[in-house]
């Protein structure tokens, strides 16, 4: 005998991912959900960014990893207030989920931040699964990572909205083919923004800083 | 400068996802159990059938790995999943034709227009449970 059943395996966080989004919405706020594999330079690049974006949008960070609250320190002196998220607790689990952000979001007073970026736990496969609400969703690739990464783990790739190729200082000290890097990311994503930047160096963020800005600006003018 | 630590613990998610596969696996069993009907007794479940998209972030032998551990002592102990595997298909915004995607190039094959919608692929469903008769 066969019982139909017809449902995403995922339904559970859907939902509540799509509450997550209709609160946000409600209360102005857009999302950036920022994910790479470890060591890309996460952490560094929101520094950067929160720190070029302050005051004039009031910014707010939920970070992700399994152990520690380096990460939190080190962007809570961008003067946002940060929310550290452990998923050991968990488990160690390898990516947020919808629950998780619903719950970390108690801890931040919403009415007065205008964006939101949660940095995800360092892991190019399970994040891209699990929708948390966000309004778009960004890719950091590191010049000292393989060229043929977006390749590798294809759905990161397709279902984010923007890349970041981080570390482009590191370029004369390593044999890194950057057009295979590229085309790599279309190939998988056609017509998908790429920024170019070195984080330590702080360079090439405006273009990056003004495709948040516009974004912002589509979602809540 | 202030950092707030926020760390549930088991009891306040219990939905929680641990390991990507395994939380899938949970899910799976939380789903067939709650389809069985309430009237029938002493159910032993055989097959549980499933559709994954080829971009689906799931890896066949860890999802079973996984599902044997969790679907111990309850009526899922012992059965199949049957994974009907679901290839990526895009529609082209351009032209309007589908195609199937093999190489990763998510570019359509009749205009090579990089401007495409997933139709399938991302799939990660369960369609039905079979029971063992009597």
């Amino acid at each position: 005998m066969e019982i139909k059943i017809v449902r995403k395996v995922l339904d559970v966080n859907e939902k509540i991912a799509q509450e997550n989004r209709e609160m946000f919405s409600e209360q102005g706020v857009f999302v950036l959900n920022v994910m790479s594999s470890p060591g890309s330079g996460k952490t560094t690049i929101l520094e950067k960014t929160v720190s070029s974006i302050m005051p004039e949008i009031n910014c707010a960070v939920i970070v992700g990893d399994i152990c520690t609250t380096n990460d939190a320190d080190r962007l809570a002196r961008t003067g946002a207030p940060v929310v550290q998220v452990n998923t050991d607790e968990f488990g160690g689990d390898c990516h947020l989920a919808a629950h998780v952000i619903e719950n970390a979001t108690r801890n931040l007073d919403l009415d007065s931040v205008h964006l939101l970026i949660v940095e995800n736990v360092g892991n190019l496969v399970c994040p891209a699964e699990f929708d948390i609400g966000e309004d778009a969703r960004v890719v950091v690739l590191s010049v000292t990572e393989g060229e043929d990464k977006p390749l590798k783990y294809p759905l990161m790739f397709r279902v984010c909205d923007a890349a970041l190729l981080n570390k482009t200082d590191l370029f004369p000290h390593l044999d890194y083919n950057r057009e295979s890097a590229i085309d790599n990311i279309l190939q998988v994503h056609p017509d998908m923004p790429i920024f170019e930047i070195s984080a330590t160096k702080s360079e090439g963020f405006s273009p990056w800083i003004d495709w948040i800005k516009n974004r912002l600006r589509e979602k809540l003018n | 400068m202030s950092v707030k630590i926020w760390a549930a613990s088991d009891d306040f998610a219990p939905r929680c996802l641990k390991m990507h596969e395994m939380g899938i696996a949970m899910q799976i069993v939380e789903m067939s159990i709650a389809s069985i009907p309430e009237e029938m007794n002493n159910v032993q479940v055989e097959i549980i059938n499933l559709k994954v998209g080829k971009l689906a972030a799931v890896i066949p032998g860890s999802l079973r790995f996984c599902f044997d551990i969790v679907a111990k002592d309850t009526p899922l102990s012992g059965a199949k999943l049957h994974i009907e595997e679901i290839p990526v298909v895009v529609k082209c915004n351009e032209c309007n034709k589908e195609s199937v995607i093999k190489e990763l190039s998510f570019k359509c094959e009749a205009c090579s227009s990089g401007s495409t919608e997933i139709l399938s692929g991302r799939e990660l469903d369960i369609e039905s449970i079979e029971i063992a008769d009597g």
